[in-house]
């Protein structure tokens, strides 16, 4: 059971206010991704929730009791740290079975957990080496071990990738979704990577300033952000973004539309302009298109082997039905 | 070619270096060499380096003549009492800084460091006063306290350094993991911290060892420690070369063999982390 | 991280530190002020009373206060100097690949380790004795005669000496500061043409920098109070009696408090102009 409340939960440090009041609930066996750049306030509400920090007003109740003035260790939440956080002087055992000494549990289930954990991770050859002997993906493994073996109400993640190199981090964010599969309990994962949050996530939550942007299914932020933030940050590339007369064509501040949702021909279309660079992915080529009257290039999917070159004059037609139209405050109008 | 040039040069920089070495180390090894030498031989003309019976008498002259143990005693008692003591007052602060760090902490450690700064010939008279008043002349834990004192600044900053370099998500974890702040403290910080808290030890104990104000103003013959004992031979009875090295010799050995081993610590420790 | 319950026991761990060198700070000091405002003459009458700066005044306008001004700029001027100086060069010399660095370093920093009385009386007695002083025999040897080391030269035979104790600190800082340069922008300074000596001045120096500023604020701090190495030597005499051994005097041999007390008062706010400086460095350091 991890079923998680924040109800007006705000955080102030000295004068300033990273957190205002905010209202989240995470429903028992949920993946939930917390995503925002940084500074923007998603590893302070993760340690609100562990307890590492003090909320300066309102209630956190996990399980339906108050959690709010309950010590981090009483909350049954495990967390995985960024840093790993791993125990040097002690053995991958010894760190896995930490919080089950602690908890002061009996000699021979805590052999029994910790053997399991480590067959579950691939660990079990390490089990008497310590932390500094092992690579960056077998210590992250550890410190997932270290949570999972106390059987917690909620696992909460604070960026754990961030430090493996990229082919790891492929091959970790698959093994942490497999886990949650398989043990069905919440998670809570913060990351600033939009793929990570994106790839993941069954509930996404979009920070910003401290403050939630939009909560949503990956496809529903995807296809339906509500405002300039969220549709600028979700999705690779970015969504292209157009003010100006152009926007007003369609009755709006400001336009987006996302790469794939631009016809190009290198004869006819509603816009004109010239390409810049085109990266090649292979399967798709990005193009680069620059338009008058606009500095940022706007980004344009196109197949993967197109004949199209740097200089050339080409047209863009948008796909009426995929235009999120923006008012002057960036929200999203229908 | 450019391989050749390479050991070329190494050999020349080894040979300079060496060079250098040697000298600086001269007055050491000449004091070691002449304590085994007799009387004769120490002033012999031309000096005698290596060639010369060597003997221990010395050793046991000195010992008989002056009590030397008594006097190591006393060494090794105020430093190492004071340098305890530093510990036991310096960990509770130091950690509180480290991981709970406050507006007000570098104003706090900066004026520790301050206290250090205070020469010692301005204060003289009045600690001079307080002894005589509480009858701590002369006595052992009146140097105890006092050097206590003049190191606790360069302990609770060693202290800090080492401290602040263990990563605050580690006591994070150990909280989440269920510890309680004695089991944190126990399990988790001390393990992590015994090198720092070692190298703290060594360093201030040898800075007590060889502490030569307060010592000399302090002290008569009862709880003399070798400084003193030392500055005895100020006397003309310094003219006896032989004997006055092996007191020196013994004074000064159990601390360069100390001194060896906390030469990475004493960059640290006495610029208060400013160079590392 | 910061509950509030860690924060009230953290008040409480810190308290006995803080509690200590306050009371070691306030008590002494506040006597200090207090006698050096006093005629107190403790074997000639006792407290005579208070008599207001006349003691300042004394101290600065008695005939031993310039040359012990002298004395002390003298020795630590010439101890700063001839350390940073061959320490700078000896530590480019350790930071070389050599064989044996391990034992050279050793060897340099050994005098570090010996207790101060020690390395006066030998330097006093196997080295300077103008009879039996090692150098003696080595100027009979060029066939000169034997030179009085701390009378005929007592400042430069004071300076000597705790320049030797001094020198193996100064090397081992610059030596951890050269270390801690990035072995790549001496590589892409070589690729930019720069030579040997550019690199060392361009490169090396400013890095060292810091490090330097610390050795002379670290050791100025220690050299102004310098006393065992005087108290074995020349007790004072020939021209050595630095500011420190004049208040030392004062107080204990002459027992003249009052003086001694407002001279005192004056080499704390000679070294707390000092400190001010190393303060600053330190303090910048921490907030990184």
């Amino acid at each position: 059971m991890g079923h998680i409340v924040l109800e007006k939960v705000k955080k102030k440090f000295g004068d300033v206010t990273v957190i205002p009041p905010l209202d989240l609930e995470v429903e028992d066996g949920e993946f939930v991704v917390f995503v925002g750049p940084s500074g923007c306030g998603k590893s302070t509400l993760l340690r609100l929730i562990a307890g590492l920090e003090d909320v300066s007003s309102g209630v956190i109740r996990i399980n339906g009791q108050d959690a709010t003035s309950v010590p981090p260790a009483k909350r049954g939440l495990a967390m995985v740290f960024q840093s790993y956080a791993l125990y040097p002087h002690m053995t991958v055992r010894k760190n896995i079975s930490f919080p089950l000494r602690m908890a002061k549990m009996d000699k021979a289930e805590q052999e029994r957990r910790v053997e399991q954990a480590a067959a579950v991770l691939n660990l079990t050859d390490y089990l008497d080496r310590r932390p500094g002997q092992l690579s960056g993906g077998q210590r992250q493994r550890v410190a997932i071990g270290r949570a999972i073996v106390r059987e917690p109400a909620a696992f909460l993640f604070d960026e754990p990738l961030s430090n493996l190199d990229a082919a790891l981090r492929v091959g970790m964010r698959l093994e942490i979704s497999g886990l949650h599969k398989r043990l069905e309990t919440t998670m809570i994962y913060v990351t600033h990577d939009q793929v990570e949050a994106m790839t993941m996530a069954d509930k996404i939550v979009v920070l910003h300033d401290g403050k939630i942007e939009q909560v949503g299914s990956p496809l529903e932020l995807y296809r339906a952000p509500c405002n300039l933030f969220v549709a600028g940050f979700i999705g690779s590339p970015k969504m292209n973004f157009i003010d100006g007369e152009k926007a007003e064509e369609f009755n709006a501040h400001t336009i987006g539309i996302r790469s794939e949702h631009l016809v190009p021909s290198p004869t006819e279309g509603l816009w004109k302009g010239q390409v810049g660079l085109s990266e090649h992915l292979g399967s798709d080529t990005f193009l680069h298109v620059h338009m008058e009257k606009h500095a940022e290039p706007i980004t344009v999917r196109s197949g993967g082997e197109v004949d199209i070159h740097h200089g050339d004059t080409i047209y863009l037609t948008p796909d009426k039905g995929h235009i999120y139209r923006f008012d002057d405050h960036g929200l999203r109008v229908d | 070619m450019v391989r050749t040039a390479t050991i070329q040069r190494k050999i020349i920089i080894t040979a300079i270096a060496w060079t250098i070495g040697l000298l600086i180390f001269f007055p050491v090894l000449w004091t070691i060499l002449t304590s085994f030498k007799s009387e004769a031989q120490a002033i012999a003309d031309p000096p005698v380096f290596l060639f010369f019976d060597w003997t221990l008498e010395n050793y046991s002259i000195v010992q008989e003549r002056s009590d030397y143990l008594r006097y190591l005693w006393n060494s090794v008692i105020i430093a190492g009492v004071s340098t305890l003591l530093g510990i036991l007052v310096a960990v509770p602060a130091a950690w509180s800084m480290a991981f709970t760090p406050s507006k007000r902490t570098k104003d706090i450690l900066l004026w520790m460091l301050s206290t250090k700064m205070l020469p010692a010939v301005g204060v003289l008279y009045p600690i001079y006063l307080i002894f005589i008043q509480l009858n701590l002349l002369d006595t052992l834990i009146g140097l105890i306290v006092v050097l206590m004192m003049i190191n606790l600044p360069i302990i609770v900053w060693m202290l800090y350094t080492y401290f602040r370099e263990i990563p605050k998500e580690i006591l994070e974890a150990a909280r989440m993991d269920g510890a309680s702040l004695q089991k944190e403290i126990l399990h988790v910080l001390t393990p992590m911290a015994v090198p720092g808290i070692a190298s703290t030890i060594l360093l201030n104990f040898i800075l007590a060892w060889n502490e030569a104000f307060w010592t000399l103003n302090l002290t008569a013959a009862k709880a003399g420690p070798l400084t003193a004992f030392i500055a005895s031979y100020s006397s003309p009875e310094g003219l006896f070369y032989a004997k006055l090295s092996a007191a020196s010799t013994m004074a000064i050995a159990p601390i360069l063999i100390l001194g060896w081993f906390s030469q990475k610590q004493l960059v640290r420790g006495l610029t208060f982390g400013a160079v590392k | 991280m910061a509950t509030l319950d860690s924060r009230t026991i953290s008040r409480m761990m810190m308290a006995p530190a803080v509690f200590l060198l306050l009371v070691w700070m306030l008590v002494p000091l506040t006597m200090t002020f207090y006698f050096s405002f006093k005629k107190f003459l403790p074997l000639r009458g006792g407290d005579l009373g208070w008599v207001g700066f006349e003691n300042y005044i004394r101290f600065v306008t008695s005939s031993s206060f310039w040359p012990s001004v002298q004395a002390t700029l003298a020795i630590v001027g010439g101890v700063l100097l001839i350390t940073v100086f061959f320490a700078i060069l000896l530590a480019l010399l350790l930071d070389q690949p050599m064989w044996g660095q391990g034992i050279v370093r050793i060897l340099v920093i050994a005098p570090f380790f010996v207790m101060p009385t020690v390395s006066a009386l030998v330097w006093k007695n196997m080295f300077m004795d103008p009879v039996n002083g090692l150098f003696a025999h080595l100027w009979k040897f060029f066939g000169l005669a034997p030179f009085e080391w701390l009378s005929q030269a007592s400042l430069l035979s004071v300076t000597m000496i705790v320049s030797w104790q001094w020198l193996p600190f100064a090397t081992l800082i610059l030596l951890t500061a050269i270390q801690s340069l990035d072995r790549e922008q001496l590589e892409a300074a070589e690729i930019d043409g720069a030579s040997t000596l550019a690199r060392f001045y361009h490169i090396i120096l400013p890095h060292l920098g810091q490090a330097i500023t610390i050795v002379i604020l670290i050791q100025t701090i220690f050299l102004l109070s310098i006393f065992a190495e005087i108290f074995v030597t020349t007790q004072g005499s020939f021209g050595t009696k630095t500011l420190t051994y004049l208040i030392f005097q004062r107080v204990l041999e002459s027992q003249n408090v009052g003086l001694g007390s407002a001279g005192g008062v004056y080499a704390i706010i000679l070294a707390n102009i000092v400190a001010i400086f190393l303060m600053r460095i330190v303090g910048k350091n921490l907030d990184k």
